[in-house]
């Protein structure tokens, strides 16, 4: 596996802020790699790192092996999907998708035949002649995807590029970018605070946090395993509770965290709870539990019979559920 | 995949290549490149003749030789004590007052139909409508005044039409703000500078009153305020950054003119007139610049006044 | 603010009213320049004629006053265009310390009396001892010039998203060519607009023009002579009805294609 982005210890300060803060990542080629995070946890600032809008204060950053540092976004062979795609408002599509080929000096017709490709993967045969302004904002999205990829980029980096779009159409994209990826076989690196997103289209993910990135791992991993408190709180609707309180055998002071559907409902033998509240939420249902004062969210199938509020259930889980975490953060 | 091109590219060299490349290493270097042209002219030429316009205010004249002395003095400054010149500045003060409020009166109507029912066609129309005055050529405005307020001109021949020669008499029998003619006259003075700085009251008492939101009027009236008291109350205030704004210009421009009141006009002198005067065929320089220094005063108290109502917003 | 209502009957008759009363004076020119009358300013005029177009097309002093106010204004308004963008582009593209105050200072020019700079001016070439000339109009000129086309520019500079330099650059283009196919086509119509509302402003000018042309004539002194001593009345009402054309189509022309330019921009929001 040749890795196509490797960041070594890379800081960006803007004066006292620290928006990256001594980042190390390594991104393999041919890969779905999601960053995850809140607003102003460095996720972007990294994007634009790779891409070259900025330089860092500090670290090494590798693209395909060569230092980018001090490289021109011009010279790098890395495309990106803005926020607000960015298209040209005074191009036609065509023009626009055909940007970056007509800057290297490819020829006319040469260049027109391959951004109607582009148009095509994209699914918008013949919108060429349009102008943006004529495109709705789903349209604009794959007119900037379009004219990324026409470039054929070593890496697509796609910042929040759903994130204008409703959900019907966001989960449309998110299936259509993952097939793309598939096909195309490049390493898309793609910036998002949803982690509903993230989770589904990547092969792995980072999350950020503050500048640092705080866990780098598979779906699965962070999903399942988050290390900090603050993975757990972030990605979904984990339980974080004292260690000694999910699984007899840990130590006082630890916290673990314990997935909501983990929690199951039993005839005896577990511990006693009760209903405070519950939210129906289509297949699922979501209950409020309250044990011994802790505070514990359970999802159960809604098919199942379910207890009322205010009523007295057993529920249990499997030790193997529990994940313990890094206490300190 | 294959990928035959390396990630990074060589760029496309030759002197536009490697001198983006430079420019995108050093951004702090290419914004000093940019504003070293316009700060350069603007600080030599503008603010560079203002100091020298504040300096020569600090010579004075040799009365015998009429020779600029250049020694620091406040003597000229003194000068502008003088009852006359005293009254020279009263009047131009008190003519921007007048054209102020009366532009601020005329424009309210154009300003408040074209923010408030125009739209479409008209919108355009009402724009046009005021831009196309404002850009106007300022002299041939003037021109058509002075065709209009003589004697055997327009303006005459309509009050004669309605029997009315009698009424515009008695106006002009009027001391100060009367005379021989419309076009002699203090009020034809007037009358011209709030034809000519009108549209700049407009523009911005426009702008002031598109911010208004629709609903508060109705709001008001809703809550049983008359008409009356609606404007009153909720239009005006709202209105009144826009008046402001728009009284920066008609304040301005009314201190500094000389050639409205030499045109149209009695032969009392304003303080541009004055300061033409002195500068040119009394060559008395220290004099002119010492007048000019009360506009700016003036303006920059004006201007403090205004930003602390908040008036910049409307401009 | 809007209102689906109809406007009261006596706001729409003080508003009609009051741009009539913008509009009429202007109008009144063109009746004049095809007068009879010589002597006076005689309404209604006692008869109309073309013949004072031939005789100002024979006019040489007019003709030089108009060849020094398009010279002037020409170069006055490219020397104000470079200017004018660069300081735009500076102040809109980063933000660095003193931005308010380089905004302030193209601002002054026209935000303080004309005759301030008009005197200021003549008393610093008189302490430098500058003789007149066309280049010391020029100098008036393009100094108030620049607020017009940086007031254009920075709007549209404004307006158009930060994003696409970056997007052009991503896309390979380097300073240069981004410059020549994205900021240029994007801005482009601001700045002719700008440049369009210059030449009308400097073709026009005259309080300041008379502090700093010494014995040249450009056609608005030509005019202010006429007016102060008329001398040729009906050659001056042709000349003033030539001005107003002049100066209307420049106006027209910025008016389309900044309207033309808002719209588009708006719809790509």
């Amino acid at each position: 596996m040749t890795i196509s982005v490797q960041f070594s210890g890379v800081c960006r300060f803007y004066g006292d802020v620290k928006a990256v803060d001594t980042v190390d990542l390594s991104i393999q080629e041919g890969e779905f790699f999601a960053m995850l995070g809140p607003s102003g946890s460095g996720k972007t600032t990294c994007l634009r790192l790779i891409a070259g809008f900025e330089q860092p204060s500090a670290g090494h950053i590798e693209i395909f092996g060569e230092t980018a540092e001090l490289v021109p976004p011009y010279r790098r062979h890395v495309n990106t999907v803005f926020q607000d795609y960015a298209l040209f408002p005074h191009l036609n599509i065509l023009d626009n998708v055909a940007y970056g080929l007509m800057i290297r000096g490819i020829k006319k017709a040469e260049r027109y035949a391959e951004a109607e490709q582009a148009l095509d993967l994209v699914q918008l045969p013949g919108y060429g002649a349009r102008k943006p302004s004529e495109l709705s904002g789903g349209q604009r999205q794959r007119v900037a995807l379009a004219r990324a990829l026409v470039n054929k980029p070593r890496v697509l980096l796609l910042d929040e590029p759903l994130g204008a779009l409703d959900l019907k159409l966001r989960e449309q994209m998110q299936d259509e970018l993952k097939s793309l990826q598939k096909v195309l076989g490049i390493t898309f690196i793609f910036v998002t605070h949803d982690q509903g997103e993230a989770l589904s289209m990547a092969d792995r993910i980072a999350i950020f946090n503050q500048g640092k990135v705080v866990q780098v791992g598979s779906p699965e991993d962070i999903y399942q395993r988050p290390d900090t408190r603050f993975v757990a709180d972030f990605v979904g609707s984990s339980n974080v509770i004292p260690a000694d309180f999910a699984d007899k055998t840990n130590t006082a002071g630890q916290w673990a965290s314990l997935r909501p559907e983990a929690v199951r409902l039993v005839d005896s033998g577990g511990r006693t709870a009760v209903v405070i509240s519950r939210s129906y939420l289509g297949a699922m249902t979501r209950l409020v539990l309250d044990i011994n004062g802790i505070r514990l969210n359970a999802l159960s199938p809604s098919n199942q019979a379910l207890p009322a509020d205010g009523e007295q259930i057993q529920v249990d889980w499997d030790s193997a559920d529990v994940r313990l975490m890094d206490s300190s953060t | 995949m294959n990928h035959p091109e390396a990630v990074i590219t060589p760029g496309r060299g030759g002197l536009f290549g490697v001198a983006s490349d430079y420019i995108w290493r050093n951004p702090r270097m290419f914004l000093f490149l940019m504003l070293l042209p316009p700060l350069l002219w603007l600080g030599i030429v503008y603010l560079g003749s203002l100091f020298a316009l504040l300096v020569q205010s600090f010579f004075s004249i040799d009365e015998f030789s009429g020779m600029v002395v250049r020694e620091f003095t406040l003597k000229t400054y003194g000068e502008l004590l003088h009852p006359a010149n005293l009254d020279i500045i009263l009047r131009t003060v008190s003519t921007a007052i007048v054209v102020t409020i009366l532009a601020a009166i005329v424009a309210f109507p154009i300003a408040y139909y074209a923010a408030r029912y125009a739209r479409g066609k008209w919108k355009a129309i009402f724009y046009l409508g005021v831009m196309l005055p404002l850009w106007s050529s300022y002299l041939v405005k003037i021109y058509a005044w002075k065709l209009i307020l003589a004697k055997e001109g327009i303006l005459n021949w309509v009050f004669a039409k309605l029997h009315l020669t009698w009424l515009l008499d008695a106006i002009l029998a009027i001391p100060i703000i009367g005379g021989n003619s419309l076009s002699v006259s203090y009020l034809g003075t007037c009358l011209v500078f709030l034809y000519v700085w009108l549209p700049f009251m407009i523009l911005p008492m426009q702008a002031a009153l598109e911010r208004v939101p629709g609903n508060l009027l109705e709001a008001s009236s809703d809550l049983g305020a008359q008409p009356g008291q609606t404007f009153r109350h909720v239009l005006l205030p709202l209105a009144l950054p826009g008046v402001i704004a728009g009284s920066i210009f008609t304040f301005s421009l009314t201190l500094g003119d000389y050639i409205i009141p030499q045109i149209i006009g009695s032969s009392r002198l304003f303080i541009g007139q004055a300061v033409y005067a002195h500068q040119g065929i009394a060559g008395n320089i220290p004099l002119a610049a010492a007048f000019t220094i009360v506009p700016i005063v003036i303006m920059g108290f004006y201007l403090w006044m205004a930003k602390r109502q908040g008036a910049f917003d409307a401009l | 603010m809007r209102s689906n209502q109809q406007a009261p009957v006596s706001l729409k008759i003080a508003a009609a009213a009051g741009l009539l009363f913008l509009h009429l004076p202007i109008l009144l020119i063109f009746v004049y320049a095809f007068t009879t009358e010589e002597k006076s300013y005689q309404w209604p005029p006692p008869g109309f004629t073309l013949k004072w177009f031939a005789v100002t097309w024979g006019r040489p002093d007019v003709w030089a006053a108009l060849k020094l106010s398009l010279q002037v204004a020409s170069i006055s308004t490219v020397i104000a265009m470079l200017l004018g963008t660069l300081c735009a582009a500076a102040v809109s593209r980063s933000k660095f310390f003193g931005r308010e105050t380089i905004s302030l200072l193209v601002i002054l020019p026209i935000a303080l009396p004309g005759i301030i700079t008009g005197i200021a001016l003549r008393s610093a070439f008189s302490l430098a001892e500058i003789p007149f000339s066309m280049w010391t109009i020029i100098l008036g000129h393009a100094t108030f010039c620049v607020v017009v086309i940086y007031n254009n520019a920075v709007a549209r500079f404004r307006r158009s998203s930060a994003s696409l330099i970056d997007a052009s650059m991503d896309l390979g283009a380097d300073g240069f060519q981004t410059f020549r196919y994205v900021i240029l086509p994007n801005v482009g119509t601001a700045l002719l607009a700008g440049g369009m509302l210059a030449f009308a402003l400097s073709f026009d000018e005259v309080i300041v023009t008379t502090f700093t042309a010494g014995q040249q004539t450009t056609l608005p002194i030509w005019m202010l002579e006429e007016l102060v001593r008329p001398r040729q009345r009906p050659v001056t009402n042709v000349v003033a009805m030539v001005v107003v054309l002049v100066t209307f189509l420049p106006i027209l022309g910025a008016y389309y294609m900044t309207r033309d330019g808002d719209r588009v921009d708006g719809q790509a929001r």
